[in-house]
């Protein structure tokens, strides 16, 4: 590894540490909400090594536990994950040129919410060792959680978990406020956003949605109008993509 | 049925949608309307989100209340992530000592 290489995973192991640290609450509750439902440890754990996201794990062991059908395990998956379609997509355009098909391949086995979210708020393109940096610790920190969780169920005091599991809200306020300050575009997409998202909460008829279904439905509609009323400029101004063309000629 | 077989059916799943996107879309995206969306995106998405879920992420709402406003208050002042998320998680857990 060369020094730029090593200076690209230690950047992404820093970030990496403020999600591993709210994964290990979540994941903790999430083992032992597995283990109530039959399933056991290393089921566990293997399940959290696979899938690396949180309401899609919850969901499937919801099913898990009254033996639903294969079909019902898809669907619902599908729904609850879709969203991270749309994140692809979107970190698709902040790669770096270096990462080719098989990188790709890597990097999208673990692109959680959270990771998502740090990686598009880092200020260079997104190289493989970046990635590898940032992903590493969170997969670990998720699955040696489930672990413990389903082993030592009443080890975390709830007060203690239910603090750590604020720590990714805490991060998704901190990636969008300071973009809001200085965009007014950002600052209008977020809060219709959020007035979207609050009535899917609300509202009794749209409550039946599925908050899978109801984030994609949320992000859509406020980012749609947001290209629609606040397109970025040509020359990519917005996007960030200046502060990226120095990173482009490494590797 | 055998656990596993679940466990791999929903990695399966997960995997995919996470990857087909990835691999599919090549280079830089021209169109100014698509490139405008996904540069919103995750700003849509993140606060959709948070809010008004993690309002009721807490056993108290106040604490809830008070952790979100920290963490506003820090974000503005231009605190990086670990700062704003420490903080929040602090004052969730203090302020939950507080009855109400």
């Amino acid at each position: 590894m060369n020094d730029t290489k090593k200076i690209q995973f230690r950047s992404g192991l820093k970030d990496g540490i403020p999600i591993a640290l709210g994964y290990f609450a979540v994941s903790f509750s999430l083992g032992i909400s597995m283990v109530a439902s039959g399933i056991s440890a290393v089921e566990g754990t293997v399940m959290s090594l696979t899938n690396v996201t949180s309401a899609g794990e919850f969901a499937g062991v919801k099913i898990i536990a009254v033996g639903g059908t294969l079909i019902e395990m898809v669907l619902t998956q599908f729904i609850i994950n879709l969203r991270y379609s749309l994140m692809s997509l979107s970190l698709s355009q902040k790669l770096d040129k270096s990462v080719s098909f098989w990188k790709k391949l890597i990097i999208a086995f673990a692109n959680t919410d959270e990771i998502f979210a740090v990686a598009m708020n880092h200020q260079k393109s997104l190289t493989l060792t970046y990635m590898l940096g940032l992903q590493s610790i969170p997969v670990l920190g998720w699955t040696a959680g489930t672990f413990l969780g389903a082993v030592a169920s009443d080890l975390m005091p709830e007060r203690v978990s239910v603090a750590l599991n604020v720590m990714l809200y805490g991060m998704f306020i901190a990636i969008v406020i300071p973009v809001a300050k200085k965009s007014r575009a950002v600052l209008i997409v977020a809060s219709i956003a959020i007035g979207l998202s609050s009535l899917f909460y609300f509202v009794p008829f749209l409550k039946q949605v599925s908050a899978g279904i109801s984030i994609i439905i949320c992000t859509v509609a406020a980012a749609g109008i947001g290209a629609v009323f606040f397109p970025v400029k040509e020359d990519g101004k917005e996007t960030g993509d200046d502060k990226n063309k120095t990173e482009s000629t490494i590797e | 049925m055998n656990i596993y077989i679940y466990i791999l059916v929903m990695a399966a799943v997960t995997y995919l949608i996470r990857m087909i996107p990835l691999v599919l879309v090549k280079g830089k995206i021209n169109n100014r309307f698509i490139r405008s969306f996904l540069y919103y995106v995750p700003y849509a998405c993140l606060m959709a989100m948070t809010f008004p879920a993690v309002f009721f992420s807490t056993s108290s709402m106040l604490a809830a209340i008070a952790g979100v406003g920290v963490a506003i208050i820090l974000a503005l002042k231009g605190k990086g992530l670990m700062t704003v998320a420490l903080a929040a998680s602090i004052t969730v857990f203090l302020v939950s000592f507080i009855p109400v």
